[in-house]
């Protein structure tokens, strides 16, 4: 009996951790230990501080951030200041004013990211092709997702020499297929970070995936501070019914 | 009618015209059930419970959801970001779907071990088929409904199933797309849908409910209890033990939902709807993994999408295929044995589902469908004549005295109450 369901239970665990391992491919990915990991896991302000910038000087140029208004930005530690500071930096539309015209202002902060694109097929023209997508939820839009930003970016290769990349393609180990229209963004020192961080290619990988991984679920941290409690409590509640149960049971004949 | 038993005056006054307290007092406290019930018997009311979590937070979600092809994605997004707690709202909804469904498929899975379906349980037990029929329908059109690459494409797969059928296939496709391919009056449609089917799915469970009561739950002997001795009453008794349940499936289910709570969806689901760019698989939810493989077992798209009914429909005559007397799987050696291979058959296919269908694979799928068939069209029904039981213990209290096997099994009408 108990051997049939052991059985069972292994055939379960290997059949589930198979199929959510599914999808990841033919490629290699690279883990690292990020510090929202795990239950206790919470995100690293200065990072994600030095993520947007490289977000803002590297990927905004092609990628847009629909997801987020510049007032979100205070969840990575900004005054109210500095995210109107941010915001005024660039030119919003905005209308139609009392003569029924459209027209430019400074942002605001409840303005969202302006895109870099008015629609997709200007995006795609910009990049032969490609579209680059709204890295607002990349990282939940991924298996593995963090890991594989990470890998994505710091695995531009010199081909293999039998590996033949068309005009406009660029080998990258981390894409499913090898090939990505997306040249390699990142070849280090591209910013100079106010505190002083170290700006090669992972680091600054690494703070891009703090950002991203904020960006896909603000709520993350708040998630995982929750849901601690949560346990406790209803571990209390397990121990209390459990002996709640025992005790009134304690009367009732064994059949 | 004795209003008597309830002390409070305003209760008593009630009671005398509308008897909704001696309702409640006979079917939730005093209602005798089986003192030998194991864990397995916590899931019936888990899965009320997970019902209930289900339309409670699907409601509140559907208040700030929009059911537009250019606005759902995005307001499910909103509800994430900007509404109030909206994150936690719908986290529970979405994992609270696989853990109700974890929750019916154990339930079931009792059934058929312990034989809850055989008489006089048939009507209850076609009841939870009808659930599980509705339930899968009312998840499907869910996931249709944040409408990212996954729901749309999941969605173009399985309506596109309907046109297998002769003659009226096509026009039945329409009718669920609402027009020539799935689109917005689709996603207008399965919200509508899902919005209703829950309430349906509450309908039936107190069908469900009133036939459970009429016999009383059955137990891990599978003999009627034969007297008071062998029952207790369900308060407090059973309260406290669903209470416990409900603690530890809280904590599973909270773990899921503040630690991993995108571990049982898919990726690409976060991937706004896209017509023109089909995802690299397609795979439904894990649920529906198993008749999934069925499906696609069978070479011929309307034999497959009749495997995959007809998976379910056994369960519906599964009453009669099975005509041993004996309820529970403790005392049918053989019955045992082949139970346990069609649950890890089960298992296979769910495996196999979420593979792609090539190679062995295919082969295996193959198998596994009929396996599935095979064990409740044949195996059942031979077991019923063939098997010799062991012997069943003369009541509930008494241990197994040997002799006479069939004591108190079978059909007889439990006279009590
Ligand atoms: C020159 C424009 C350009 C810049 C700058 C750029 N990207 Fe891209 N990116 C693209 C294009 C084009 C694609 C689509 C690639 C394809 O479909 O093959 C893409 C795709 C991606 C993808 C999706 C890969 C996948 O799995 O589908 C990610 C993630 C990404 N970029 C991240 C970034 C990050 C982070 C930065 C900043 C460090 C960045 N990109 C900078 C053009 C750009
Ligand atoms: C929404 C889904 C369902 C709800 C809320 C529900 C609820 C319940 C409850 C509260 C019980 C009594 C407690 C117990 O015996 O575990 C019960 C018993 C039962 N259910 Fe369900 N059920 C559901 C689905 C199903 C399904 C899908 C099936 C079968 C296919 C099923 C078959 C049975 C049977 C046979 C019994 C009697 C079991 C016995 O006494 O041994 N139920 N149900």
């Amino acid at each position: 009996m108990m051997k049939w369901r052991t059985a069972l239970i292994f055939c379960w665990i290997t059949f589930v951790t198979n199929v959510f391992a599914a999808g990841s491919g033919d490629v290699v990915l690279k883990h690292k230990d990020w510090s929202f990991n795990g239950p206790f896991g919470t995100l690293d302000k200065a990072a994600m501080q030095r993520g947007f910038q490289a977000y803002r000087e590297i990927c905004a140029s092609c990628h847009s951030l629909d997801y987020i208004a510049f007032r979100n930005l205070s969840d990575l530690g900004y005054s109210e200041a500095e995210i109107k500071a941010f915001a005024s930096e660039y030119e919003v539309e905005d209308g139609p004013n009392d003569d029924g015209e459209m027209f430019m202002r400074p942002g605001i902060a409840a303005d969202r990211f302006p895109a870099p694109y008015p629609n997709e097929a200007a995006a795609r023209a910009g990049n032969g092709g490609a579209y680059p997508p709204d890295l607002s939820l990349i990282t939940k839009a991924r298996a593995n997702g963090p890991d594989y930003l990470y890998s994505l970016l710091t695995s531009y290769k010199e081909p293999p020499s039998d590996k033949d990349v068309p005009d406009g393609m660029y080998y990258n180990a981390a894409y499913p297929g090898n090939l990505i229209a997306m040249p390699q963004p990142i070849y280090g020192e591209d910013v100079t970070y106010a505190d002083g961080s170290p700006a090669d290619v992972s680091s600054i990988s690494s703070d891009l995936v703090y950002f991203l991984t904020w960006t896909a679920e603000p709520s993350i941290e708040k998630r995982k501070r929750t849901g601690v409690k949560v346990m406790i409590f209803l571990l209390i509640m397990v121990g209390m019914s459990y002996g709640a149960m025992k005790f009134i049971w304690a009367d009732v004949k064994k059949v | 009618m004795s209003t008597n038993k309830f002390s409070n005056p305003v209760v008593r006054w009630i009671d005398h015209r509308l008897p909704i307290f001696s309702f409640m007092d006979h079917e939730l406290n005093e209602y005798p059930t089986p003192k030998n019930l194991n864990y397995f018997w916590n899931f019936g009311s888990l899965a009320g419970i997970s019902l209930v979590i289900m339309i409670v937070t699907g409601i509140v979600l559907a208040m700030s959801y929009t059911p537009h092809v250019d606005h759902a994605f995005q307001s499910v997004e909103r509800i994430m970001r900007d509404v109030n707690h909206g994150w936690l709202i719908r986290y529970i909804h979405m994992n609270g779907a696989s853990f109700f469904f974890i929750v019916v498929f154990i339930h079931i899975f009792r059934g058929l071990y312990y034989g809850s379906y055989k008489a006089p349980r048939e009507l209850l037990w076609i009841l939870g088929v009808l659930i599980l029929l509705l339930m899968m329908a009312t998840a499907f059109m869910g996931y249709v409904l944040p409408w990212g690459q996954m729901s749309f494409w999941g969605a173009t797969v399985i309506t596109n199933l309907f046109s297998a059928i002769p003659l009226v296939g096509d026009s039945i496709v329409t009718m669920l797309w609402g027009g020539f391919s799935v689109d917005n009056p689709t996603l207008n449609r399965f919200f509508a849908l899902h919005y209703l089917m829950p309430f349906l799915i509450v309908g039936v469970v107190i069908l469900h409910l009133v036939a459970l009561h009429r016999f009383g739950s059955n137990n891990p002997i599978g003999i009627d209890p034969s007297g008071p001795q062998d029952t207790v009453p369900f308060h407090p008794y059973y309260t406290i033990k669903d209470f416990f349940g409900l603690s530890v499936f809280l904590s599973l289910f909270a773990a899921a939902i503040f630690f991993f709570p995108n571990f049982m969806g898919h990726p690409d689901n976060y991937i706004p709807a896209n017509p023109m760019q089909t995802p690299a698989h397609i795979v439904p939810e894990w649920y529906f993994l198993p008749f999934y493989a069925i499906l696609r077992a069978v070479p011929d798209k309307l034999g497959g999408v009749l495997a995959m009914f007809g998976a379910i429909a056994v369960l519906f005559i599964l009453p009669w295929l099975d005509r041993s007397p004996i309820r529970s799987g403790n005392f049918r050696p053989i019955f045992r044995i082949f139970f346990w291979v069609f649950a890890a058959d089960c298992v296979a296919l769910g495996y196999l589902g979420g593979m792609p269908a090539e190679g062995i694979y295919v082969v295996l799928s193959r198998v596994a469908t009929a396996w599935y068939f095979l064990h409740f069209l044949v195996i059942l029904p031979l077991l019923s004549v063939i098997e010799t039981p062991k012997p069943l213990p003369q009541s509930l209290s008494k241990s197994v005295l040997g002799g006479t096997a069939m004591v108190g099994a079978a059909s007889a009408v439990k006279e009590k109450i």
